[in-house]
């Protein structure tokens, strides 16, 4: 189990193009961070860095877990969700057939998988296409398995952006139940996180 | 259920919904063998070349499906999600592979020994053109789904893909024409039968370490 996120000295380049460079960055259990700055500062690539994408030009990035460091490879596969811009949902299938595909995927099991449905309030659309869902519809369709398989570290690219302030508030609920079991989230936003959380702007 | 039998359940779903992979397949394979008859040669000739003929024609019919394999999921960040799970790049690819050639490849072969008897080959051919095909389209899916993760994110992928593969797929036609050949003109025809199966392996064995490679670049 991640509960520690440290990020040393990076640098990441894009197409000849230096977005950052002596990036330091730690994120405990329990705690949240709101990533910030202007497009194209780097916070997708760096998001997408930590999940192991991305290699930096330099630096390091490491996980640790209560009993000490953890193989970063092994972390990432079992123990970080990332949710970005694209929710990679077929928009031909049915919702619940995609639910029950990323949530399995990442190790919930069906029934976990409608309950997190449930409580983001879409048991009555999971019968619909997807192409069909609104863009805050399906949103919540893929950060629903944030929900239905537990991960201790969260990257989040935009979460909130398409929802509504109904939505968002769940949401933020959601957040600080996963930050109370110490859980880590690590979110790209340009709009204030519905939590408390430490902000590290890019690019600044 | 394991997430390589969710996996594989979803690819076949993805298949068959949405443009009908298998159906398409089929219809040009259906097509270009309609086609052949009129192009001048006497039947006796065309009758001659046809077992060899439709099987050079599946390789092109299987290339013409697998151009989505990856792309689907790139463009919608699903293949994001595909190399974060715990089951490894290589075996997600090798269960993409399995399941094109499931839904498209056997299909294609059943209808092979079809297209060549009715293009005038003998009745007696037909187990050892559905034994090739199923064979070759082994070998055709997984060189295939290797072309198709190089071409990922690139316009025209699936021009790109008959370029990059047709030509590693020259043993698999030498072979497979080979075992044909020889069964109709009465000459022993297990070695060619046997190499094209040992072809097929080796790709099985091979292509997803090459194509998890290609994913992992894409997704960088």
């Amino acid at each position: 189990m991640i509960s520690r996120l440290a990020v040393e000295d990076l640098a990441i380049e894009r197409g000849e193009r230096r977005l950052f460079a002596h990036l330091g960055l730690e994120l405990a259990g329990g705690e949240a961070v709101a990533l910030t700055g202007a497009n194209g500062a780097g916070k997708t690539s760096l998001l997408r860095a930590i999940a192991g994408f991305i290699r930096p030009v330099c630096g390091q990035i490491g996980f640790a877990g209560p009993r000490g460091p953890l193989d970063a490879d092994e972390a990432r596969r079992s123990d970080l969700h990332l949710v970005g811009h694209q929710d990679g949902l077929k928009s031909g299938r049915i919702a619940r057939e995609e639910l029950l595909f990323q949530a399995g995927w990442t190790g919930a099991s069906e029934a976990a998988a409608l309950a997190a449905a449930e409580r983001l309030g879409l048991g009555r659309v999971l019968r619909l296409a997807v192409r069909h869902l609104s863009a805050g519809q399906r949103r919540r369709l893929a950060l629903a398995r944030l929900i239905a398989s537990p991960r201790s570290l969260w990257l989040l690219d935009e979460p909130l952006a398409p929802l509504d302030s109904q939505h968002r508030a769940l949401f933020g609920e959601l957040m600080a139940a996963h930050l109370d079991g110490g859980g880590l989230v690590l979110a790209a936003v340009h709009d204030p996180l519905p939590i408390a959380a430490r902000t590290v702007e890019l690019g600044a | 259920m394991s997430a390589l039998a969710l996996l594989f359940r979803r690819e076949l779903a993805l298949a068959w919904s949405g443009g009908g992979g298998p159906l398409l397949a089929l219809g040009f394979y259906a097509t270009i063998i309609g086609l052949l008859p009129f192009a001048g040669p006497p039947p006796e000739r065309l009758a001659g070349v046809a077992s060899g003929i439709v099987w050079v024609i599946l390789a092109l019919a299987t290339l013409l499906s697998i151009e989505r394999m990856f792309e689907r999921d790139f463009e919608d960040g699903a293949l994001d999600l595909l190399m974060l799970g715990r089951t490894p790049t290589e075996a997600v690819a090798a269960v993409k592979c399995l399941a094109h050639w499931i839904a498209v490849g056997v299909p294609l072969a059943l209808a092979a020994p079809l297209a060549a008897i009715s293009l005038g080959a003998a009745p007696a051919m037909a187990p050892m053109i559905l034994a090739t095909g199923l064979a070759g389209g082994l070998a055709f899916a997984f060189v295939g789904g290797l072309g198709a993760a190089l071409a990922i994110g690139s316009r025209r992928g699936g021009l790109i893909i008959a370029v990059i593969v047709l030509p590693l797929l020259t043993p698999a036609v030498l072979f497979g024409g080979d075992a044909l050949y020889a069964l109709g003109v009465g000459a022993p025809w297990q070695s060619g039968l046997l190499l094209l199966i040992a072809y097929a392996l080796a790709a099985a064995a091979v292509c997803p370490f090459a194509a998890a490679a290609a994913c992992r670049n894409a997704a960088s």
